[in-house]
């Protein structure tokens, strides 16, 4: 049980990566499926963040002392992920931006974004 | 100067690239991408000769030592790879001007440059760095400068053409998937080892570990499992292996021509050297083949896509569709080489990387003539071309033959090779299927050299005529080289055998 309980932000990780990758399966609107596609891309962040903690760890931040006990810290969680991270968020935002701009102009060439009337409309000659 | 090559290369197209935005003017911004490419090119050659004559490089990115810092580490694989790649990505971009004047909005010619610059430098990234994380950004400025490359095959007011849009966005949907399950791997194994630099990391993963009170290898944890797991599908979706290769033929089909030639010849095929590196390097070919039965499975999946792959292709009508089709297959064979994991099978496998690069990089050239001069790909409008445009017919044929595996062409090399390695092993109906497989790419050549030399063309296009010799003169610099790699094959078969032969002994 303490185990499952432990591992709460990995549920919620796995949580959202099924969610998120369920709606671009399953959802025929293309702003739909790059909600989609971001939740997916964002659960994975939450993981990366998540294996950075260590337990009993403070923010890698010199000096480190507690500002107002003056306690003095040992362990520090590590900071690495959280920069991959960082690298990682950009890719998202480019790859949203880039989604979103697409659909723009599908909207502008097709007059929808629901994928079933786009491939009638091709389907047409 | 000589010691900082290996990040020249990558940070030379990466600083063009945003220049090209800044200057706009197409003349000024053409010539200074031409001269980028043509300059990463001979950095590429530089190193790879550098690698052949003292062994691995390795450099130092800001002076940090690995595995702290981001280290670029060059071997005979990655120098080759980095050869073909920058190689045709600066006979492709010679070939551009006619191509994409006809193809692409005039306004959006500057943009076609910085991205095509973008994307050249993630491709030779992948292939230089030694850091899995880098790889993971190389990896997704290729893919997003890839996704608006094909999606520029739009032109407003042009009804046609519009369908680019959706295949880049489909393109977009899957790469995205792929490059997120590539992520997710890269930070289970992040997780276990502690390190993102390979090296560091294949060491660390034949370590012991204690778990649960019981002492076991590193790699044999669960969580290294579902981090390969999530590896190879990820790499599989980026390299188009069947039956994750649902967003390619569209994107080929729709592309501007030029941005087809060059992803077909490079994209996919850096995609296979991460797989090698995942396999070979990081993993071991021990713990991928004989704990894991990727082997198999690679096995399974190229031989079914090879047959049905190459099957779809026959039915196509529309040209570039039936090459794109063909690509798939093409991956097919250069995974089942990797899937013998003997020396002559991914001999086979790295050497078919560069051939079919050549080969279909320069049909896709020739069909950039006749799209030029057609407006179309249709099997339909090919009808009597041969007499119309004869050169890139010739062209076209030439590549075709290589595509069936032809003797005195490069892809009876790489056939060569794959077949002696499954008759190595014994597996002669392996070796059958391969060769039934180029019956089927002679009978999908076979339809378009009817339809250019035996039928009559239609009255619209008796003024058609050749495409210009700035476009037929780079067609035949690769038409060519599938030739003279077929004929002269120290480079490529004698390169590759060393790649080859040093990725397996990397393995323990």
């Amino acid at each position: 049980m303490k185990e499952i309980l432990g591992l709460y932000n990995y549920w919620v990780v796995i949580f959202l990566m099924m969610t998120g990758f369920y709606i671009v399966i399953a959802r025929r609107n293309l702003i739909k499926k790059v909600i989609g596609l971001s939740i997916f891309q964002i659960s994975v962040f939450l993981l990366y963040i998540t294996m950075g903690k260590v337990t009993g760890g403070t923010a890698p931040i010199l000096p480190a002392k507690h500002f107002t006990t003056g306690e003095d810290f040992q362990t520090f969680s590590n900071p690495l992920p959280s920069v991959l991270i960082l690298t990682a968020i950009v890719v998202g935002v480019a790859t949203t931006a880039l989604a979103l701009a697409l659909i723009v102009r599908i909207h502008e060439e097709y007059g929808t974004i629901e994928e079933d009337e786009i491939l009638e409309q091709d389907r047409e000659p | 100067m000589e010691h900082h090559l290996p990040v020249l290369l990558i940070i030379t197209p990466l600083v063009a690239a945003p220049l090209c935005v800044l200057v706009r003017q197409r003349l000024a911004v053409f010539g200074l991408s031409l001269t980028v490419c043509w300059a990463t090119f001979a950095m590429a050659i530089m190193l790879l000769v550098r690698v052949l004559d003292s062994g691995e490089i390795t450099y130092q990115l800001g002076g940090w030592s690995a595995p702290w810092g981001i280290e670029y580490r060059i071997d005979t694989l990655s120098a080759f790879v980095m050869l073909f790649v920058s190689g045709i990505g600066a006979i492709v971009l010679t070939f551009a001007p006619h191509s994409i004047a006809r193809e692409i909005r005039e306004d959006q010619h500057y943009l076609f440059f910085a991205e095509y610059l973008l994307c050249l430098t993630g491709l030779l990234g992948i292939a230089i760095t030694g850091d899995l994380f880098n790889l993971f950004v190389f990896l997704e400025i290729s893919s997003l400068s890839a996704y608006a490359l094909i999606s520029l095959g739009a032109r407003e007011g042009v009804q046609q053409t519009r369908r680019a849009l959706i295949a880049a966005f489909h393109y977009l949907v899957m790469g995205t998937i792929g490059a997120t399950f590539i992520l997710i791997g890269i930070g289970l194994l992040y997780m276990m080892t502690g390190t993102l630099n390979m090296a560091d990391m294949a060491e660390r993963l034949r370590a012991e570990v204690q778990i649960n009170r019981k002492l076991m290898d590193v790699n044999e944890t669960r969580t290294v499992l579902v981090a390969f797991a999530f590896l190879s599908v990820g790499i599989s979706l980026k390299m188009a292996l069947f039956p994750l290769h649902m967003w390619l033929p569209n994107a080929y089909t729709y592309a501007p021509s030029v941005v087809t030639a060059f992803l077909a010849a490079t994209a996919t095929k850096v995609s296979v050297y991460v797989l090698l590196r995942l396999i070979f390097t990081i993993v071991g070919a021990s713990f991928a083949f004989e704990k894991l039965p990727l082997d198999t499975e690679l096995m399974v999946l190229s031989l079914i896509g090879i047959v049905v792959a190459s099957t779809t292709a026959i039915f196509q009508t529309n040209i570039k569709r039936m090459l794109a089709y063909s690509s798939v297959a093409q991956i097919g064979y250069i995974a089942l080489g990797i899937s013998f994991a003997s020396l002559d099978g991914l001999t086979g496998a790295i050497v078919h990387l560069f051939n079919h690069a050549l080969i279909k990089g320069g049909l896709f050239l020739a069909m950039g003539c006749l799209v030029l001069r057609l407006g179309s790909a249709e099997l339909d409008d090919l009808r009597g071309i041969g007499r119309r445009m004869p050169w890139t017919m010739f062209a076209w044929v030439v590549g075709g033959l290589g595509l069936i595996g032809v003797p005195v062409t490069a892809g009876f090399i790489s056939k060569w090779y794959l077949i002696s390695a499954a008759l190595e092993r014994g597996w002669w109906p392996v070796a059958l299927l391969v060769l039934l497989s180029s019956l089927l790419a002679l009978v999908y050549v076979w339809r378009v050299v009817e339809a250019a030399y035996f039928q009559d063309s239609p009255e619209q296009h008796a003024e058609v005529t050749e495409a210009p010799a700035a476009m037929l003169i780079p067609t035949y610099v690769l038409i060519g080289a599938t030739v003279f790699f077929g004929l002269w094959t120290s480079l490529s078969a004698g390169v590759a055998q060393q790649a080859a032969q040093l990725l397996l002994e990397v393995t323990p």
